[in-house]
């Protein structure tokens, strides 16, 4: 299994590369540039801004140059965020996205597939349509709306926790955050869960379990819930890469530092390391995800092997 | 007690440091949270672009000059100057008991050494032209001369004596401009760039940086060396990139937030109704027009430019659209401005709109367009719901004219960088927040030789030649004359077409004080005092 990982891992190498070509080139064909912003800069200050960014030379050259310091583990100078390098941008905000993302994605997890299970066991019923309307709304219901009304709720009506800002790290800051980030993907969770269970309870080895006369707890543990977490981990793979890489909208809205608001301002002030940054990143995010996600199958489906 | 503190933090953990931030355990500690707005680029004043950085550079540096509560230009790190009778040339007195954060004097030198930086062109500073007054400034900028021969020089550390090239009468409001700011020369050159970080930044202003969160809070904390530290109250500063203008209404709502530099526009009516009076809003030193392409050949008549201008209704604007205390505009000119008096308005401001619609009418007739030649126009804009609907009532206000109107949105980088490489179009949305408070950043937009803002490409020699003799007049009331006289061609030929003046909007709690409204928007933490 592990070689089976690392052949994976070697063959992603040209994956990225042609997505670090791609996304440099087509960065370039969107009008402006990091300095062509609301206010136009004279031509003297244009001419001496783009010198010291290399952005006077050949693309081509620009390219090599990239590429040059990328294998040396150097993302560049942000051009819009004057103070900062890429690396100290993603390693600020990253660590703060990857504890958010990771507490929602677990939340939604757990709380999605206990909710999921238990309609799947009580299909048909009241408790059963309950559940799967709540995950529908959670689904139509996006975060811009939701978060907002939590933070009016629980923040200006309630008092209960503080509507937004860092606070220093405080826990009491961090809780309608990582809720508004998980709410869509517990319903998500749910509903997968719900559908597989269904479709696996009714399988022939089920059945067999059931006949055999092996308890319903062991049915349900060992040889239902399993199977039916696979649709559910293939989802979790591109899910996880989005959610640890930040979410500009809760973010901004609770004022969260996460990198996700830094990427999508990237992206419009056309800061062109910071984007190639971005794009590295959450490439290799999607590599790495997808390849555990195919790991996980080994452990809960007999018939996966790696050789 | 902050050492014992500090001490402390890692032990009680990050609940309890919420905890404390909000209900201030620290006896006395007088905490001010400050919305801000956008997130700052730099902490860099050489660098520096953006008017978030301003605020914070403000509290943390001290330039030559500054302006108070009110926004008048007065004493900062030196406390008297004076200037020779061509008006060519400035000596400032730094003052006696001017110090750095740690200890050290403020000399002549390091505002010689800071802006011969801001102006040598590795600094790649964005906004340098703004010193292009000073003499040979543009040419250490473009690398022509060693930076070494600015005319600024430090005659002794207590005096500065800056040369410019042109008497300047806005000179000193420049200098309050955040590029005037100084940096402290020892901590330059030796932590080069990073010598903005909280660990290295030495400061002169009121504050000093304790520390940055990017893209939650930059915290600042009393300077106990400042020369005028007696007279402030505040003990720390916190500044959040409150992008997300309702979530910060609702911070503001709960009390996490003292003040916010902006509010949610659609929100203008409740906050009047349910905020008691801690909503504020006061003119600003910036106006929205339209730009018309005079290479157009339907623009490039000024019949048909007067026309379109007459037929906007901006009170209807202003009232209905933005409905915050925008102003309609009939003037480029913001009133209210420096060293100006009133500005060149339109005759037909005062006149109804019925009226307006017909002169209107009868201006396209002349021109060659009605009913059986209609004209049609394609409005450029950026994509913003506030723009969209502007450009929808002014097609509507168009209509009557016979005018077929069509709208093109794009996004600001494309919109910007479309006029700015001179790319073609009929009406396009701009709008210009003044960097100084002079009448002359707003009329220099359209002299036919400024390349960048200038995206009608009017080219008047009447109006440039006017430009210039205003550049030239030292005699301030003269001057003003004559700048009046280039807006009154300004309004006759209009390739900017003035539709409203900004508004700062502002949400203020009512425990503060010393948060006077002013043109700028630019409130220093030194002058505020919480109430308790």
């Amino acid at each position: 299994m592990l070689s089976y990982a690392v052949r994976r891992l070697l063959g992603a190498i040209p994956t990225v590369f042609v997505i670090i070509t791609i996304s440099f080139f087509m960065m370039r064909l969107a009008p402006g540039g990091p300095f062509n912003l609301e206010r136009p800069l004279p031509a003297n200050i244009l001419r001496n801004l783009n010198a010291v960014y290399n952005l006077d030379k050949p693309l081509l050259m620009q390219f090599f140059i990239y590429l040059q310091n990328l294998v040396h583990g150097n993302f560049g100078p942000s051009m819009v965020y004057r103070d900062l390098s890429v690396a100290e941008i993603i390693g600020s905000g990253l660590p703060v996205s990857i504890q958010f993302g990771g507490a929602a994605l677990l939340l939604a997890l757990v709380v999605g597939a206990c909710f999921g299970s238990y309609a799947a066991l009580k299909q048909n019923s009241m408790s059963d349509y309950s559940v799967m309307i709540v995950a529908m709304v959670g689904i139509t219901i996006p975060n811009f709306v939701m978060a907002p009304l939590m933070q009016l709720v629980f923040g200006v009506e309630l008092d209960w926790l503080p509507v937004g800002g860092w606070g220093e790290g405080a826990l009491a800051n961090k809780v309608m955050p990582v809720i508004a980030l998980a709410l869509p993907q517990v319903a998500v969770v749910a509903r997968l869960t719900r559908g597989s269970l269904i479709e696996v309870l009714r399988a022939n080895h089920v059945r067999t379990a059931r006949a055999k006369g092996l308890p319903e707890r062991i049915v349900l543990w060992r040889h239902s819930l399993r199977a039916a977490l696979l649709p559910v981990v293939s989802y979790l793979g591109p899910a996880a890469a989005a959610l640890l890489t930040g979410s500009v909208v809760v973010e901004t809205i609770f004022g969260v530092p996460g990198v996700g608001r830094f990427f999508v301002q990237g992206a419009l002030n056309r800061d062109y390391t910071l984007v190639m940054g971005t794009v590295v990143l959450i490439a290799s995010f999607i590599v790495l995800f997808n390849l555990l996600v195919d790991l996980a199958y080994g452990f809960l489906d007999p018939k996966v092997r790696y050789d | 007690m902050t050492n014992i503190r500090k001490a402390f933090l890692p032990v009680l953990g990050g609940v309890l440091a919420g905890a404390m931030l909000f209900t201030s355990v620290a006896q006395a500690e007088v905490v001010f949270h400050r919305g801000n707005t956008g997130e700052p680029e730099t902490l860099d004043p050489h660098r520096t672009s953006t008017t978030y950085e301003a605020h914070i550079l403000h509290d943390l540096l001290e330039g030559l000059v500054v302006q108070s509560a009110e926004g008048i230009v007065v004493g900062g790190a030196a406390d008297r100057w004076e200037i020779s009778e061509d008006g060519k040339s400035y000596t400032f007195h730094i003052r006696e008991n001017a110090k750095w954060s740690n200890g050290e004097p403020v000399t002549a030198g390091d505002f010689e050494y800071s802006l011969r930086r801001i102006l040598t062109p590795e600094t790649a500073a964005k906004y340098a032209n703004i010193l292009y007054p000073i003499a040979n400034a543009e040419q250490v900028n473009t690398g022509d001369v060693l930076p070494t021969e600015l005319g600024v020089e430090a005659v002794d550390d207590d005096t500065l004596r800056i040369t410019l090239n042109v008497a300047t009468p806005f000179f000193l409001e420049l200098l309050t401009h955040q590029t005037g700011l100084p940096v402290y020369p020892p901590a330059v050159e030796e932590f080069g760039d990073d010598f903005v970080k909280p660990e290295n930044l030495v400061t002169n202003g009121a504050f000093k940086l304790e520390e940055v969160v990017p893209q939650a809070q930059i915290k600042a904390v009393r300077n106990e060396f400042y020369w005028d530290n007696g007279n402030v109250q505040l003990d720390t500063v916190y500044y959040y990139p409150t992008e997300d203008r309702a979530a910060a209404l609702r911070r503001f709502q709960a009390g996490e937030l003292h003040v916010n530099n902006d509010v949610p526009q659609d929100q203008v009516r409740w906050m009047r109704d349910n905020l008691e009076g801690q909503f504020k809003a006061s003119p600003r030193l910036g106006t929205y027009y339209y730009a018309l392409d005079t290479r157009d050949p339907a623009m490039s008549d000024p019949k048909v430019r007067q026309a379109l201008s007459m037929a906007i209704d901006r009170e209807y604007i202003v009232e209905e659209i933005t409905g915050a205390g925008q102003v309609p505009a009939y003037s480029f000119v913001p009133p209210g401005t420096n060293n100006y008096g009133e500005p060149a308005i339109a005759d037909y401001a005062t006149q109804s709109m019925l009226d307006r619609e017909e002169r209107a009418i009868a201006l396209l007739a002349e021109a060659g367009f009605g009913a059986d030649n209609p004209l049609t126009i394609e409005i450029r804009y950026n994509t913003s719901e506030n723009h969209k609907q502007v450009a929808l009532a002014i097609a509507d206000m168009w209509k009557p004219l016979g005018v077929e109107v069509t709208l093109l949105n794009t996004d600001v980088a494309t919109h910007y960088a479309y006029l700015r490489d001179g790319g073609e179009f009929q009406v396009a949305r701009a709008g210009w927040i003044g960097d100084y408070n002079d009448a002359q950043n707003f009329l220099f937009m359209v002299e036919s030789d400024n390349e960048g803002f200038n995206y009608a490409k009017y080219d008047n020699p009447e109006y440039d030649a006017l430009m210039d003799e205003a550049a030239a007049t030292i005699d301030l009331e003269k001057r003003a004359d004559i700048l009046r006289q280039a807006e009154t061609l300004f309004m006759r030929d209009l390739p900017f077409v003035p539709i409203y003046h900004y508004a700062n909007l502002e949400l203020v709690s009512d425990k503060i004080e010393g948060w006077e409204q002013n043109l700028q928007g630019r409130h220093l933490a030194r002058y505020v005092k919480i109430k308790e």
